[in-house]
């Protein structure tokens, strides 16, 4: 933990692995959220619209 | 709402005189003036709402939310760090905890500020009047991005040492260097745990009441409902 993070250079791109880890991670919560169902979403939906 | 509100609608601002037509005149004066406005603007249906939209079941709308319970937390533990000071967080064992606590909850802050500004970019959250909504959440954004510099510089280690003397020259090219000196660690803390939460603070919760003024914006793509005064148009 206490050793310096290790560094990915391309080109004039260069990033520490845990700053991309954490930047993966969130365009995959991102993701998530976009596709994965929310509770109660239909009920609402249905109450909501009057469909 | 209310019928005084709905007389007042024609002239909000005005501060006195008969109105044309014959409509009861606003009482004069500017607390008149703003509290007509308010009653109008922000109702307390809007401001606690017990119903949504339908497209807000979504995850996305939640972003905003984690952000807010982040901030409570990063504004708890800053105040009990403010009150036990640097020689407790950094000796004690409880003290190493609320300090990391401060410190992983700043994270949380951060990544789910991001994630939220993600959705509101990609949502074009600015549309049918909510652009300064939209602005407003720019600033708190800078605002932060201060903030938690300032906070780096007073962790009161060789971490914030090293930070304030790289950043010293990098805020002197902004031109700045002649307003904030990175390395005087009185006026850091001052602006971090004073000036800045608190600014922060007071733009979030305008933030809040421009989201609830106006609603959830309505997805793209979705067919134009008119909005109606007090309503945003948006909830049935």
């Amino acid at each position: 933990m206490n050793a310096p993070a290790p560094y990915l250079h391309w080109g004039f791109i260069l990033i520490s692995l845990p700053n991309l880890i954490l930047i993966g991670v969130m365009l995959l919560l991102f993701a998530l959220a976009l596709i994965a169902p929310f509770p109660h979403g239909g009920n609402h939906h249905g109450a909501d619209d009057d469909e | 709402m209310s019928e005084a509100a709905d007389a007042a609608g024609g002239a909000p601002g005005s501060t006195g005189g008969p109105q044309a037509g014959g409509s009861p005149a606003l009482e004069p004066g500017w607390t008149a003036a703003v509290r007509d406005r308010l009653s109008r603007r922000l109702t307390v249906e809007e401001l606690l709402p017990t119903r949504q939209p339908s497209y807000v079941g979504s995850w996305v709308y939640v972003f905003g939310v984690v952000t807010i319970a982040a901030l409570v937390w990063v504004v708890a533990s800053g105040c009990v760090l403010a009150f036990m000071g640097s020689a407790w967080w950094h000796t004690s064992s409880l003290g190493h905890f609320v300090n990391s606590v401060h410190f992983w909850s700043v994270q949380m802050f951060f990544i789910f500020m991001v994630l939220h500004l993600w959705g509101q970019y990609w949502g074009a959250g600015w549309r049918d009047g909510r652009a300064a909504t939209w602005m407003v959440g720019v600033v708190i954004f800078l605002f932060s991005i201060v903030t938690a510099f300032t906070g780096y510089l007073v962790q009161q280690n060789f971490d914030s040492q090293w930070i304030a003397v790289n950043a010293k020259d990098a805020v002197n090219a902004t031109g700045l260097g002649g307003f904030f000196n990175v390395l005087n660690f009185g006026q850091m803390y001052g602006l971090h745990v004073m000036l800045l939460p608190i600014g922060v603070t007071i733009l979030v919760v305008f933030h809040i009441l421009q989201v609830r003024s106006r609603g959830v914006v309505r997805p793209i793509g979705d067919p134009y409902v008119p909005e109606q005064p007090g309503a945003g148009g948006q909830l049935p």
